[in-house]
């Protein structure tokens, strides 16, 4: 009877809790398809809001290509050089090795935030400036230490005699990791792979500096755009319909890979 | 592996390189190990090690957003000396000080409920760990919808329980309150995860012992609980600490800096960009640096010690 009390009790509070949770999303996506400003001005269900967003600026499509391209590049250069740095960190011994771990690693102290403006003028040298390449390149570089982290730890769990069978059978040393021991270390690759699409999809503070031209914007800064760049009227309609639209595929990507995430959490990551 | 749906137990640490012990060391293994590194290698130089010095170069030199630069010694650490500088630091700490202990307790709570083995206890840990999943920006927009919009369901609310209408983002009390809110709704169920895996690596014998003992909940709580989970919580004070400190995205977008809220990366971004002198902001930004550094340094060694 206690047992069953004291259960009811804690169903509540954590329906409460999950309500209070779920309410501003809800809230938001609720609000972006009814009432008068997404129904033309009736009340009930419309989809006008969708309607001026994507007319919004340069055109939604734009942004979401942006978007899409910058987090594509990103999640690739971030997944390619943690594998195999991961793998040479984990297997091949070279000299070097502890300095440039240390070094990635201090790219978890630095905080980015103080290094945008040098790589600003840096990427001006380069030819990078307000470019999307030079943007995802730099979000890329934020994501290697976990990136490392995670890839060598994965690379260091697979037992030795896998890739020494490889080798026996023929395989050279980078047959072996392609055919071999990249499927070992799949689930490392998903959880970097999740962590950099996250954090690529959802950044602002960078391609707000980096990013001039507004036909280059990504999502967020286009959001942004919206919000600030009508004073006094803002349409909230249209922003909240952004909202939707930005958050939509980071929470279904979440949905689908979530022990990828908490891989990342409980591989110790997090406490490098 | 743990899951969000069951977390039971996490895995065990993975142990150091055997390649020691077993792989043969050939000059051709060596050469290929630098191969591999070189990708990683070459963006980190270029993207990391090289603006590092640049901004150390910068804060030394006269280098206006458009224009030639010409070193002018410390000149530019005068920007440590701004008036809006020193109220930026102010409010940063403030601000950092609120939402560690507000975000800490809230997420220490939520761990202890969500830390049961209970049916369905996965649905509820997912959606506490929702809003995790959006952006920080995305957060800051949605809630100024929440916060500005006249029929939003909070405005509603304040309404309804008749304290009519509210301005959330209307002085420095008010937006500081509000971005704490907004804050905790987006950090809570992240901080409660980590909170969770600290909690799971507490042996369930030592449970078992106090309550032998005798011991009550509450003294449970003070006398293995806690000490246990002392690592755990430094850990995440440290990146709560350290967020906090380089808060941007919230204040950018919920108040624009306005009302005295600007925090001391709001300065950086205005010294560089409105007033458009880099120098300065790379003299801002490298005492930031320093000042970050120190501070994960000393709370990474209370880690440590405390970790034992």
């Amino acid at each position: 009877m206690v047992t069953r009390t004291r259960s009811a009790g804690f169903h509540v509070t954590g329906l409460a809790l999950a309500v209070l949770f779920l309410l501003p999303l809800l809230w938001t996506l609720y609000s972006s398809l009814n009432g008068p400003e997404a129904a033309n001005g009736k009340q009930g269900f419309g989809v006008a809001n969708y309607r001026r967003l994507i007319g919004y600026g340069n055109g939604l499509p734009t942004y979401l290509l942006n978007t899409a391209l910058v987090a594509v590049i990103a999640v690739t250069v971030t997944v390619v050089t943690t594998t195999l740095a991961g793998y040479a960190m984990a297997r091949l011994p070279f000299r070097g090795r502890n300095l440039l771990f240390i070094v990635t690693l201090a790219i978890l102290m630095v905080p980015y935030t103080t290094i945008l403006v040098p790589l600003y003028i840096l990427l001006g040298w380069i030819g990078l400036q307000n470019s999307l390449v030079g943007l995802a390149l730099v979000l890329a570089v934020l994501q290697m230490p976990f990136g490392l982290f995670m890839m060598r730890n994965s690379f260091t769990a697979l037992p030795v005699e896998l890739e020494e069978a490889a080798l026996i059978d023929g395989c050279t040393v980078g047959g072996a990791l392609r055919r071999v021991l990249l499927r070992g270390v799949l689930p490392g690759i998903v959880t970097v792979a999740l962590f950099s699409f996250l954090a690529a999809w959802n950044e602002f503070v960078a391609p707000l500096i980096f990013l001039t031209d507004g036909s280059r914007f990504t999502l967020p800064l286009a959001l942004f755009d919206l919000q600030s760049g009508s004073l006094g009227s803002v349409d909230y309609g249209a922003l909240q319909a952004g909202v939707v639209t930005s958050a939509l595929p980071c929470v279904a990507v979440f949905l689908v890979l979530q022990r990828y995430y908490v891989r990342g959490f409980t591989s110790g990551a997090l406490k490098g | 592996m743990i899951s969000l749906s069951s977390p039971t137990r996490s895995p065990a640490p993975a142990s150091p390189a055997p390649t020691a012990r077993r792989a043969p060391i050939s000059r051709g293994r060596r050469r290929l190990g630098i191969l591999y590194v070189a990708p990683m290698t070459l963006l980190v130089a270029v993207l990391f090690v090289i603006p590092l010095g640049l901004m150390v170069w910068m804060s030394f030199n006269h280098w206006p957003l458009l224009g030639a630069s010409a070193p002018n010694g410390v000149t530019d650490y005068q920007a440590l000396r701004d008036p809006l500088f020193i109220r930026a630091v102010w409010f940063t700490l403030k601000y950092t000080a609120v939402t560690t202990v507000v975000l800490g307790l809230i997420a220490f709570g939520l761990a202890l409920l969500m830390h049961q083995d209970r049916r369905r206890i996965g649905t509820y840990r997912t959606v506490l760990f929702l809003p995790s999943a959006v952006g920080l920006a995305s957060t800051s927009l949605l809630f100024y919808g929440l916060f500005n919009a006249d029929g939003s369901p909070l405005n509603n609310l304040v309404r309804a329980i008749g304290l009519g209408h509210v301005d959330w983002l209307g002085s420095t009390g008010n937006a500081l309150g509000s971005t704490v809110l907004m804050i905790t709704w987006r950090f809570a169920g992240f901080y409660m995860l980590i909170l969770m895996t600290g909690l799971q690596s507490i042996d369930p014998a030592l449970y078992e012992a106090a309550r032998i003992d005798g011991a009550n909940r509450w003294q449970t709580m003070w006398r293995v609980t806690l000490p246990l989970l002392r690592p755990t919580i430094a850990l995440t004070m440290v990146l709560s600490v350290t967020g906090s400190l380089l808060a941007f995205d919230q204040f950018f977008i919920l108040t624009g800096g306005r009302h005295y809220t600007a925090t001391v990366v709001i300065d950086i971004y205005r010294e560089a960009f409105l007033s458009q002198d880099l120098g300065r902001a790379a003299a801002v930004s490298v005492a930031t640096l320093v000042v970050l550094v120190i501070v994960n340094v000393v709370q990474m060694r209370l880690i440590r010690r405390e970790g034992r």
